[in-house]
């Protein structure tokens, strides 16, 4: 199957199928799922990305910071035709490049590997600084974190830095599940407009909200997306 | 003299104005050597302010869209702070960097343990692919930042020091360099090292090596060495004693040898005062190295079972 194909042919409604291919089973709990509709809307609609030019410099770059329970990212990518769809049932294999932390080694699509949390939005803030000092002023940065891997501290360098620095090409979503145990007083939209970025808070579930709150004009300041949906607990 | 961090910026500024491929991170510490270079080089001087995590990290995303990111604070803030960075963000992302070092094991006693980084080369020992610079003096340490910052991709660490031995070496970035050579063993003295250990051997008939490059260790050159000096080996490191015996006794491992690893001891010192005083009580001055050596080596005649 050619990629053409592959993108005619995976729609938003064959996901679940999709990662039935990895989990057994086409029925997820909100975990498993917090992040597919956010990404969904990303690749589908937002990001300016593609099998064939993952080596041009001009792509926008999505990098998934949290690397826990990787089944809706893998199954977006095989939708999108970065990764062949027959690669998914042998997720977690000795011989799979799919592992449960996605490694960019070895996934096509990937721009970091991931797992350990904290990591992929200080890496976004290098990746933005990397592309201004390139003159690359179309790329847009963009990080998927989860509302309590941002609890880690090195999340909290990268926020501070980013908004007096004006990264206006840096873009973070957070999932917002309700799973971290001390909840962030005032908000987590707060923390970061307290930092200098443009934030908005939507319901995750929504793609027309998503769609609306990810493509919203924040001229000189770097833009967050808290994506609220299920408490992982429910 | 000037001191290997004295180098750092004013050679940091040429490479930058040389190579549009380079960028410098930094976090607070040393930014005021880069004035200049910030000035002509705002996108590729970046101080991202007291945040060694995102240090690290911002370097590899720097290195991800194809730039040569220099990294540099205090070895203990480098090295040891972000150190699941250093790990991931770099190796296990599969990018490179430049990470330079300053304050060393030791360079500023006053300021206590805080500052002191003994363990750095060891701990970068359980990460793969890492080439480790200890240059010995500040031409050294120039030769070496240029053939890092041109080193490709390269995850390489630059350990840079206040302790210097009175004249460098021409240093090529890999090999051992023979400096003396005996008959009665081989002492092996790592950058700033070399003068204390030059001294301690004087007129025992030895070889010494020079190691200005410790990682990848070039095992050859010890090897060949031994077949004239035989099979006793002293290694003298300017941080934890025992970084290097691994690798020596990995180059020696199908003949029967003895190596010996002398550095800074283990145990916290809890004293301040100066280098020299910490030399002397790590027990790496001339003086007691000499007896250390000396007491190794003849040890070995001895006859054995």
């Amino acid at each position: 199957m050619t990629i053409i194909e592959a993108e005619r042919r995976h729609q938003y409604q064959d996901l679940p199928r999709l990662m039935g291919l990895m989990t057994g089973d086409e029925k997820h709990g909100p975990a498993a799922t917090s992040t597919l509709d956010a990404l969904w809307v990303l690749y589908d609609r937002v990001l300016r990305v593609g099998p064939e030019r993952m080596d041009d410099p001009e792509r926008d770059r999505f990098l998934l910071s949290k690397g826990h329970g990787p089944m809706a990212y893998y199954a977006v990518l095989a939708a999108k035709g970065f990764v062949p769809v027959d690669w998914l049932p042998d997720f977690g294999a000795y011989d799979s490049p799919l592992g449960h932390h996605p490694d960019r080694v070895l996934v096509p699509g990937a721009e970091i590997g991931s797992g350990s949390l904290g990591h992929g939005l200080p890496i976004a803030v290098g990746t933005a600084l990397g592309l201004r000092a390139q003159g690359l002023g179309e790329p847009r940065v963009w990080v998927l974190i989860g509302d309590a891997e941002l609890d880690e501290g090195s999340n909290h360098e990268a926020i501070a830095y980013a908004g007096p620095a004006g990264l206006d090409r840096l873009h973070t979503v957070v999932i917002d599940n309700s799973s971290a145990s001390h909840a962030r007083p005032g908000g987590i939209a707060a923390r970061f407009e307290a930092a200098g970025w443009s934030a908005l808070t939507v319901d995750g579930r929504d793609h027309e909200a998503l769609y609306a709150a990810f493509t919203a004009p924040h001229p000189g300041r770097p833009h967050v997306v808290v994506a609220r949906v299920e408490p992982k607990s429910a | 003299m000037d001191t290997m961090r004295d180098r750092f910026a004013p050679v940091m500024t040429r490479l930058l104005d040389e190579d549009p491929r380079v960028a410098v991170v930094l976090a607070e510490i040393g930014k005021d050597g880069f004035t200049e270079a910030r000035r002509r080089h705002p996108d590729r001087v970046i101080n991202v302010g007291i945040r060694e995590q995102l240090l690290v990290g911002a370097g590899a995303g720097l290195a991800l869209t194809g730039l040569r990111p220099v990294v540099h604070t205090f070895a203990s803030f480098l090295v040891e702070r972000p150190f699941e960075q250093v790990k991931l963000d770099l190796g296990h992302q599969d990018v490179g960097a430049v990470l330079v070092s300053a304050a060393a094991s030791f360079d500023w006693p006053a300021g206590g343990f805080t500052h002191m980084a003994p363990g750095d080369v060891a701990l970068l020992d359980t990460l793969d692919g890492w080439t480790v610079h200890v240059p010995g003096h500040p031409d050294e340490a120039e030769q070496l930042l240029r053939q890092a910052v041109a080193a490709g991709d390269d995850k390489v660490y630059l350990r840079l020091s206040v302790q210097s031995n009175a004249r460098g070496l021409p240093v090529d970035g890999a090999r051992l360099r023979t400096v003396r050579e005996g008959h009665a063993g081989v002492v092996v003295a790592v950058g700033p090292m070399l003068g204390a250990v030059l001294a301690a051997t004087e007129g025992l008939d030895v070889t010494v090596l020079y190691a200005a490059t410790v990682r990848p260790f070039d095992g050859q050159t010890l090897r060949r060495a031994t077949e004239a000096a035989g099979t006793d080996v002293v290694l003298v490191e300017p941080y934890l004693a025992g970084t290097s015996t691994t690798v020596a006794g990995d180059a020696l491992a199908d003949v029967p040898h003895r190596v010996l690893g002398l550095g800074v001891r283990r145990r916290e010192l809890r004293r301040y005062g100066s280098v020299d005083e910490h030399l002397t009580a790590h027990g790496l001055d001339a003086g007691s190295l000499r007896e250390r050596i000396g007491g190794f080596l003849s040890a070995s005649d001895r006859p054995r079972p």
